[in-house]
């Protein structure tokens, strides 16, 4: 077949001067400047149109992470009264980001505190690789204690009907809830009845163990910082001497996706 | 080329010319998404949206754009539609939008949609471009749908979550998995095929003995 095919002289510089038929006859010749002035006018009117797009979506899709943040901190400290947040900066809890620092991606915890201003326990977040993709996790723990209250999976990709489980399957995520720190993973139905032991998924260990070990390490990299800011307990003044609290104001207003990596 | 009508161009994406069950255009998506029937409502959706925008644009200034950069003009025109669909989506169903994940961006590059624009949008008015695209789009989601439907039913006993069956139902997880994307695209193909080559038997039945053509409606008349 290939011998049928036109062949094109190695010096030709043009389709005439390889014998082949002009690509259009009949289409006008464009200059280069109209070609470069379409795509330049182009690319600027779909500029404008995705930042108008952009303006009237961001509000909304900042209030779903707040919101969602905001179930998810209610959730893991057992429905506190009042929350604060604390930025961890410079290896210390602060109540303000360090200078220059964006609120939305800075590292923080949040401090509950219950009906009586006496403090739950803090809500942190954080993220791993998990089987497929980075596995986003919050969960409630209480220093004193050394206790993780309960955890909820914030973002995951993880296999459908196999490691999605660490989101839907409510047994995986209720034997989270009082469990002694650091955690341990053991086969499902096979623990010893350990006061730190969390049965994992069978078919999905892969993303357990992402669970378990996002939370272990978080609790051994904030702990100390934790212990350190340790919250007056008694009343909600006593609280309010460190943290002044207000009613689930903060959390909800800095949402975030993506900090305590 | 023979000209068609315009209910012949709103007709001939969604079921002669389906962009996936005929043409196996946009397998992608097909195969990624619809592993739910909501996924591939939203799907189907913003694949919709995105096509008839951009075949309205395409259309409308086909006269304006030069050949020579039309190509980088129409994945401009198609990237737009896409990051709208994709802001919309965040702003108003979160859970699908993160459900669907990468894959609205990648309607960017549906050959499907590129496809339309090529072949038909800068060739034709603006009535019967929107008449083509909004044929293909509802075309492309008819598809979407029967995969969706079929793998949420059999892959997890379900239709938008609302549980079919009784608790002693075994989900076969394989189906809402990616294999099962395939495998549920080579039954729609499977049955689709034996339908058409049932209804040509059909027709071939009915001719008169010996061989002799039936007479069309026009010989009739």
């Amino acid at each position: 077949m290939s011998k049928d095919l036109p062949q094109v002289p190695p010096d030709a510089e043009s389709r005439e001067d390889a014998g082949l038929p002009p690509d259009d006859p009949g289409r006008p010749e464009v200059s280069s400047a109209r070609l470069v002035a379409t795509l330049a006018i182009a690319g600027a009117l779909a500029g404008l149109v995705i930042v108008l797009a952009f303006g009237w979506a961001n509000p909304r899709i900042q209030a779903h992470r707040a919101e969602a943040l905001r179930a998810a901190i209610q959730t893991v400290l057992h429905g506190p009264e009042t929350v604060r947040t604390y930025y961890v900066t410079d290896g210390a809890l602060s109540e303000t980001p360090a200078p220059g620092a964006d609120t939305i991606t800075a590292e923080k915890v949040h401090l509950g505190f219950d009906a009586a201003g006496e403090p739950i326990g803090y809500a942190i977040t954080g993220q791993e690789s998990g089987f497929q993709d980075a596995v986003l996790v919050i969960f409630g723990y209480d220093p004193a204690a050394d206790e993780v209250l309960a955890m909820r999976v914030l973002e995951s990709k993880e296999t459908p009907g196999l490691g999605d489980k660490i989101v839907k399957d409510s047994a995986f995520v209720a034997g989270f809830q009082d469990v002694h720190a650091p955690l341990r993973g053991v086969k499902s139905g096979a623990g010893a009845g350990g006061a730190n032991e969390v049965d994992m998924i069978t078919g999905a260990t892969i993303s357990s163990r992402t669970v378990i070990g996002i939370i272990n390490h978080r609790i051994e990299a904030l702990d100390p910082l934790l212990d350190a800011a340790a919250p007056v307990a008694g009343t909600a003044a006593d609280a309010s001497t460190r943290t002044a609290p207000g009613k689930n104001t903060d959390a909800a207003g800095e949402a975030s996706q993506g900090d305590g990596t | 080329m023979r000209e068609t009508t315009p209910s012949q161009d709103l007709v001939r994406g969604i079921w002669k010319e389906n962009p996936v069950l005929v043409q196996l255009l946009g397998l992608c998506p097909t195969l990624a998404v619809t592993n739910t029937v909501a996924n591939s409502i939203a799907m189907g959706l913003a694949t919709f949206f995105v096509l008839v925008g951009s075949s309205l644009l395409v259309s409308t200034f086909k006269k304006v754009i030069p050949h020579e950069v039309r190509i980088s003009a129409y994945i401009l025109i198609i990237a737009t539609f896409v990051t709208i669909a994709d802001l919309v989506l965040a702003a108003v169903v979160p859970v699908i939008h993160k459900e669907l994940g990468a894959f609205i961006a990648l309607i960017v590059v549906n050959c499907m949609i590129l496809g339309r624009q090529e072949a038909f949008a800068s060739k034709h008015p603006v009535g019967r471009s929107l008449l083509d695209a909004a044929g293909a789009g509802a075309g492309f989601m008819i598809a979407l749908l029967m995969m969706g439907t079929f793998r949420e039913i059999l892959g997890n006993g379900s239709v938008l979550g609302v549980a079919l069956f009784g608790d002693h139902f075994e989900p076969w997880v394989i189906f809402i998995l990616p294999p099962g994307g395939f495998l549920t695209l080579g039954f729609l193909l499977l049955a689709l095929g034996w339908w058409k080559e049932r209804k040509s038997e059909s027709a071939r039945i009915r001719q008169w003995p010996h061989g002799v053509a039936t007479p069309s409606r026009e010989e009739v008349a």
